[in-house]
């Protein structure tokens, strides 16, 4: 299983790493987000007493750049159906699992160096994490969340066939699971229905984790953050691994 | 011995019975051709064999295991050339053959040795650090051949390998894999349209229908049978000359599934 897992998340990487304007691309629009709301609203934030928006924003926009990367990863699996390859690794004498477990870790880990330039982006542009240590634990946050989204990803590609369908899912599940997520704005003094809403979006978690190590604000507290993501990590392995073994051409 | 033995073998998609109950044994070292119009149950049976598809009824050995429940096992006998390219296009025609090998655990000093010696089989040695998205669709068809070769299988599977290649690529192709069948008694089970194909490189010929093997022999043997001149005529005395649907592709069998509801 193991020599399976590492060829297959071989591939992905070889494949990104040939693919220069997919790099650029996944930078665009995280930037575009922090430029815009970042700069926009951050004399309000400030007036508002909540401090320096951009310091508050830069984790939510680190955040959603390994979202939409990972989810992406469910985009390459119905590519392989589409071009054929997809076949050539259902056919081999591998379990099933292991190649949703490669593909998971390559798509995840091509999300996360994606998170990792966003973060380097956005210390350029003015954010400031303290302590500067806390960076190893936040990667480790970001590498869970990459697993978590590229898991849900890959597991939808298995079952879904077409580019609209999806469309849906990113038009349905995923922006709202961003944009619920707390990445743009604080949890505290929410409405009470939205507070039980952002409560139940896994990403609310890993935003609120890395919030907590880069910038000492945390909501729900590190050690509930992180036991929610590895819960739902194993969770979606395990349905991704699943659907994987139900593929049938 | 026989490499493959199908009894009774049957697939449905919803009321509609891509593959009817059909049986048929190909024997050890055999080229074994299935021919049959488009949606006859040539590609459906092909993925039923080779643990892509799994039967609705009947059983299959396939190196005397099942595909259903000994499916590593099949899947170490056999290697596949599919209808529709199956090589990634990003990665280059070496990385594509080391990435398979690495799949079906071929060991590493004698897979380079295996990838070496294939890849100039098939006369792409030169190429082998191109991507494949410069390949043109002979070259992919040689690469895939190469490919599917690698694990060095019992039996490979060919579902319409021919398709859209030039007489030189096709002539090329067929002599790599006489060559193996005579060599290393290598089974080799292909679908095709073609019917002078057919004729002139496969031992025994089964003719599919509707879901239904509707005939069974050596070219000489079906002629025979219809009283006619050529392996054409007696394909078309056999299944008459009604053009039939596409088959295949995921949005076919949506398309048949909707029909059969719309029908209850």
């Amino acid at each position: 299983m193991g020599p399976a897992i590492y060829i297959m998340w071989l591939r992905q990487m070889k494949r990104f790493l040939r693919s220069r304007a997919r790099i650029v691309a996944s930078l665009a629009q995280p930037l575009l987000f922090l430029v815009t709301f970042g700069f926009g609203f951050s004399a309000i934030f400030r007036q508002a007493g909540a401090g320096n928006y951009i310091n508050f924003l830069a984790p939510g926009i680190v955040a959603m750049a390994i979202v939409f990367s990972s989810v992406f990863s469910g985009i390459e699996v119905m590519w392989d159906r589409q071009f054929g390859f997809l076949k050539e690794t259902l056919v081999a004498p591998v379990p099933r699992t292991a190649l949703m477990l490669g593909r998971t870790l390559g798509g995840a880990t091509v999300a996360l160096i994606q998170g990792v330039l966003v973060l380097v982006v956005t210390i350029l542009i003015g954010f400031r994490p303290a302590p500067w240590a806390l960076l190893v634990p936040a990667i480790i946050v970001m590498a869970l969340i990459a697993v978590i989204f590229t898991a849900f990803g890959t597991a939808m590609g298995a079952r879904i066939r077409d580019m609209q369908g999806f469309q849906l899912i990113m038009n349905f599940i995923i922006m709202p699971i961003f944009f619920l997520s707390g990445a743009l704005f604080p949890l505290a003094g929410l409405p009470a229905v939205m507070y039980w809403i952002v409560r139940i979006d896994p990403l609310s978690y890993g935003v609120d984790a890395l919030r907590g190590l880069l910038i000492n604000a945390s909501h729900f507290g590190l050690a509930l953050d992180l036991g929610v993501l590895v819960a739902v990590a194993a969770a979606l392995l395990s349905i991704g691994a699943y659907f994987f073994s139900t593929i049938e051409v | 011995m026989n490499i493959i033995e199908v009894r009774n073998l049957s697939r449905a998609y919803g009321d509609v019975k891509a593959v009817d109950d059909i049986s048929f044994d190909v024997a050890e070292g055999e080229i074994f051709a299935f021919l049959g119009p488009n949606g006859a149950g040539k590609s459906t049976t092909i993925k039923m064999l080779t643990t892509l598809l799994k039967p609705t009824t009947g059983t299959i050995r396939v190196n005397g295991h099942d595909p259903v429940t000994e499916s590593d096992a099949v899947r170490h006998s056999f290697g596949i050339v599919f209808q529709d390219s199956a090589v990634d296009d990003e990665l280059t025609a070496w990385e594509n053959m080391e990435f398979h090998g690495v799949l079906y655990g071929v060991p590493k000093v004698r897979r380079r040795q295996r990838i070496d010696e294939l890849l100039t089989f098939v006369e792409l040695s030169d190429r082998r650090n191109s991507q494949v998205k410069e390949f043109s669709g002979g070259m992919r068809r040689r690469l895939e051949i190469a490919r599917g070769l690698l694990h060095t299988p019992r039996v490979v599977f060919l579902d319409e390998p021919t398709l859209g290649l030039d007489p030189q690529t096709r002539n090329h192709m067929w002599s790599y894999l006489q060559q193996l069948n005579q060599s290393d008694k290598t089974t080799v089970f292909f679908s095709t349209h073609y019917m002078e194909e057919a004729e002139r490189v496969a031992q025994r010929i089964a003719i599919i229908d509707h879901g239904k093997i509707v005939a069974m022999g050596t070219a000489a043997s079906l002629r025979e049978e219809t009283k006619t001149e050529s392996l054409e005529e007696a394909f078309l005395a056999l299944t008459g000359k009604t053009i039939r649907a596409e088959e295949g592709s995921s949005t076919d069998r949506m398309r048949m599934i909707a029909r059969s509801r719309r029908g209850r």
